[in-house]
């Protein structure tokens, strides 16, 4: 098993079930965050790894989702630093951070509901297309060879959502589950090297989880994908996680694999509760 | 039955992503070229050509300008009229200094010159959103208006402050100037109407296109996801004056011939051009077409209504042409705020079933 | 005392006074966009059509008399009686209402829960309708609006200031109509602010300017308080309308002080009744001194066509939300 204090942040490992973890990808230190009067988070350290996955959970309003922008970028700290890869990240506009290989899906779904679900997803490539406007303009060599090549790219991320049927369709006359696939598959075209989802599975029912969470395993598995997840359903958090870190009041209360985390007083007060067995 | 889509299975992705994909729609197309270029100028008469079909034309080049940047990209402009001012201003600056070279290129340039002045004025389009945007962009259209009437330099001192077009030829034939004949006008037309639909086809199909899309369906989350929002704003209000830029030169040089900024290029152009892509339907180029179509004919037919057949005087007529106006913009708005093109688009799929609707 | 800073200064209250003004037609906009989201493009046109109908009672006009004789060949034009000024406001109101009630009715009960251009650019259509429909109604040419409001400079300012400034200065020539206009606006002003703070249906008219549906599940008929709302609008109108047309003839460009309110919103932010004040007091000062000091010596003259949106631009570049609007947090 996994001790934290022992592990340097540059050594790797290989969990029980043979998947390789990394060194640390994105670490977070003492960051602080307000909104005028209003600490949403409090001095909040914590690393992501390489390869694993890694579960952000904690009630409602204990500032997940700011945490995960501060990630994006999209929210700029007051205090504390975010270093990626081994170097400090000076602050940086949400597209360059997305273009560093960061993606994410949205706790509301955030997709552009005038587009079809190809164009949706086909937005998710725009790190790996550069063909300037006048190219596009004039539609000649580079910009529909790149055109044909990212859609295959698409294509291949269709397939592996198993969302083939619904790709000329309008975003907006999707049922909510399909959305939600749908915004990962744009996640997952920009070929992230970290995936920050967002509640993937809120509002689904039983099977519905039980595709998405092997879609999520897959994706870590096949393309080695770094994941940070923030969710609610515990099982899925013991089943999926590697990691898990609880956050409560912008504060975080518990840092550990599942099993520790589950044990934890401060945890179980503030949210886990006690199974009446 | 005629109109299938069933068995049509494409092979590639670049037949996938034709702008005609139906095998139907493709010959109407290419009929509709044919006549536009084959027929139509043997037959044009003077009446046709400036009453319906030159305005249209170039209507529709303004209407696909403004609709790349109000349709497919968010951002709500009320300065067209300004921007279509700073079209023909420069076109008349540049024909007035250089006489030798080709009006077409002229043309060409005016809209450059346009594109550089729309993407000034977009600069606050990172700051401000929405309404906002929308009257900061009566900032522009009040101040070009302003602008070529106080400084002389601009209608070259002349004393009236209007513009005019002096003659000029493409392969021989005048295009501008009260001798250009009808057909050679409407070609003209026809050329930069074409040229400009297939930059504006090709754009907005492509990653430049979909980052406008993205940013007028949630900018936020379109920054969040990678789309740099001062390039896709930028460039949105570059193509669009470029567009607009184009058709403000058409407007002046081969339609009007002569011009005074603050009738023609006042507010109520901007909101004529803004209520044509309304009508016409939102990030459409097809849309931006039938708007314009519409709103061209419209004062015609209610002329020919009031004042041929109903023996009305024409003021009369031009107050109903503006309440009729106003309430087909809130019908179409409450019916149906896609436009005309969503029409369209509803009766094709409604061909495609024929004649066995389910 | 210099005679020219005192010019700046006459110069400085007549930009204060165009100011109320501004800020009275601002009002209007604030009220609908308040209640419903609703950017009423159409309110400048609601102060033309109030002024026409007014005119148009007062001297008995037959509406839609040029219609009518063109159709059937006849010549009518009035009724032949005239109707006194408080009486025909009276009537103009109850007119002012009915509209409200329409458009109401036939056109923004259709449009709940569309995006605020679309609602933008439906008002544009209502603008346009409503301005063929009072050319229809009452003529298209210029009509003089009496309501024995007093015209003219007055003497009584003038006297009392003309030792000021040495004897070159004649003293600060104020006209007495904007003197009226001001001291109307701002009643009518106060009388808004305490209707929306302290009647019933003020607060509900506040409920629904937060949130409808929270709106509509406390028992408040959303239909209802728009109609009120638009009514009130129309009744901002209406006073604006008969200021302006007093002051220089009931016509067509009184529809543009709409535009010229766009400025005003957009500093004083779109939802705050101070900030319709102090923004409309702001641009008519700032207009007239610019005017004054830069646009009439250096630039040509004429600035006063542009330089309220260029000042309304910068600020926003700086203060999106405008001085008074609440700050924008973006929430993904």
């Amino acid at each position: 098993m996994l001790e934290n204090q022992t592990l340097a942040p540059s050594d790797g490992y290989v969990t029980a079930d043979g998947r390789q973890i990394g060194g640390v990808m994105m670490d977070l230190r003492n960051i602080t965050l307000r909104f005028g009067g209003v600490e949403a988070i409090k001095d909040i350290s914590f690393d992501i790894r390489e390869g694993e996955i890694r579960a952000i959970i904690g009630p409602n309003g204990a500032g997940k989702s700011s945490m995960l922008n501060v990630i994006s970028g999209f929210y700029v700290p007051q205090e504390g630093e975010v270093w990626f890869n081994g170097a400090k990240r000076p602050p940086t506009k949400p597209y360059q951070v997305a273009r560093q290989g960061i993606a994410r899906t949205f706790q509301n779904i955030a997709l552009f509901e005038g587009m079809s679900v190809l164009d949706n997803v086909m937005t998710g490539r725009l790190r790996q297309m550069s063909s300037g406007l006048f190219s596009q303009a004039l539609w000649w060599g580079k910009a529909q060879t790149e055109e044909v090549e990212n859609r295959a790219a698409v294509e291949r991320i269709i397939d592996f959502l198993e969302i083939q049927s619904i790709r000329k369709t309008p975003v907006g006359r999707l049922p909510y589950g399909l959305k939600k696939r749908v915004e990962l598959a744009r996640a997952l075209a920009a070929e992230p090297h970290l995936l920050l989802l967002d509640e993937p599975m809120a509002g689904m029912n039983v099977e519905e989880k039980e595709d998405m969470s092997r879609f999520i395993l897959d994706v870590n598995d096949e393309f080695g994908t770094t994941i940070a997840l923030i969710e609610h359903d515990m099982g899925v958090v013991m089943d999926l996680s590697d990691r898990v870190v609880v956050m409560d009041y912008g504060r975080k209360i518990g840092d550990g694999t599942p099993e520790e985390v589950r044990n934890n007083e401060a945890v179980i007060d503030a949210y886990l509760g006690v199974s009446h067995d | 039955m005629f109109y299938r889509e069933a068995g049509d299975f494409k092979t590639s992705y670049v037949a996938d992503s034709q702008t005609f994909p139906l095998k139907l729609d493709k010959v109407g197309f290419w009929v509709t070229m044919m006549v536009a270029w084959g027929v139509i100028p043997l037959v044009i008469t003077d009446y046709w050509a400036s009453a319906l079909l030159v305005p249209f034309l170039i209507y529709a080049i303004a209407a696909i300008g403004l609709n790349i940047l109000t349709g497919y990209c968010g951002q709500v402009s009320l300065g067209t009229g300004g921007f279509m001012a700073v079209g023909a201003y420069a076109c008349y600056k540049l024909m007035t200094s250089f006489p030798d070279v080709n009006i077409l290129v002229h043309i060409l340039l005016s809209g450059g010159i346009t594109a550089a002045v729309g993407t000034a004025f977009g600069l606050p389009s990172l700051r401000i959103k929405g309404f906002y945007l929308a009257v900061a962009t009566l900032a522009a259209q009040f101040f070009l208006v302003w602008l070529f009437n106080k400084v002389s330099w601009f209608y070259n001192y002349s004393a009236s402050g209007q513009i005019n077009a002096p003659e000029r030829l493409v392969a021989g034939f005048a295009v501008t100037g009260p001798a250009s004949p009808a057909w050679a006008q409407y070609l003209v037309c026809l050329f930069f109407v074409t040229l400009c639909a297939l930059i504006a086809r090709n754009l907005t199909r492509g990653s430049v296109g979909r980052s406008w899309m993205a940013i007028r369906d949630m900018d936020i989350a379109a920054e969040i996801i990678g789309v740099n929002p001062l390039r896709a704003k930028l460039s949105a209000f570059a193509v669009s004056s470029f567009f607009v830029g184009i058709a403000g030169a058409l407007f002046f040089a081969v339609y009007l011939g002569a011009v005074e900024v603050g009738e023609a290029f006042g507010i109520q152009k901007s909101f004529l051009v803004l209520f044509m892509i309304i009508i016409g339907g939102l990030g459409s180029i097809f849309g931006s077409f039938a708007g314009a179509a519409f709103l061209v004919l419209l004062p015609v037919a209610l002329k020919i209504v009031g004042v041929d057949w109903l023996g009305w005087p024409t003021d009369l007529v031009a107050h109903f042409q503006l309440v009729i106006v106003g309430a087909l913009i809130m019908f179409f708005l409450i019916k149906e705020p896609h436009g005309l093109a969503h029409i369209w688009g509803l009766a094709k799929e409604k061909l495609r079933r024929w004649p066995f609707p389910y | 005392m210099s005679a020219d800073f005192l010019y700046g200064i006459e110069v400085l209250i007549n930009g204060l006074m165009a100011g109320v003004l501004y800020a009275l037609v601002a009002l209007g906009f604030v009220l609908i966009y308040k209640a419903s989201g609703i950017f009423n493009y159409a309110q400048g046109v609601m102060a033309l059509f109030g002024a026409l109908t007014l005119t148009g009672i007062m001297s008995g006009q037959v509406p839609f008399a040029h219609l009518i004789n063109a159709t059937f060949g006849t010549h009518i034009h009035n009724f032949g009686w005239n109707v006194p000024a408080l009486g025909a406001i009276a009537l103009t109101l109850v007119v002012m209402v009915c509209f409200a009630w329409m458009v109401q009715k036939f056109v923004f009960r259709h449009l709940v829960g569309q995006e605020p251009i679309i609602l933008f650019m439906a008002t544009i259509g209502l603008a346009y309708f409503l301005e063929g429909m009072g050319d229809l109604m009452w003529g298209s040419d210029i009509k003089k609006l009496d309501v024995g409001l007093p015209q003219g400079g007055s003497r009584w300012v003038e006297d009392i200031t003309a030792g000021l400034g040495g004897d070159d200065f004649y003293g600060f020539f104020i006209d007495k109509l904007d003197m009226v206009a001001t001291l109307v606006a701002a009643i009518l002003v106060i009388s808004l602010v305490m209707f929306s703070q302290y009647t019933k249906q003020g607060r509900a008219m506040r409920a629904v300017a937060d949130d409808h549906q929270a709106a509509l599940s406390v028992g408040i008929s959303l239909n209802y308080i728009w109609i009120l709302v638009w009514s009130l609008a129309g009744l901002v109108a209406l006073v604006a309308g008969i200021m302006w047309g007093a002051k220089s003839g009931v016509q067509f460009s009184l529809s543009l002080i709409a535009l010229k309110a766009l400025p005003v919103l957009m500093l004083g932010g779109f939802t705050s009744i101070p900030g319709a004040i102090v923004g409309g007091l702001i641009i008519g000062v700032g207009e007239k001194l610019f005017e004054y000091l830069i646009g009439a010596p250096f630039l040509g003259g004429a600035t006063e066509n542009w330089f309220a949106y260029v000042l309304a631009l910068i600020f926003l570049v700086f203060r999106p939300q405008g001085l008074f609007g609440e700050k924008i947090i973006e929430r993904v």
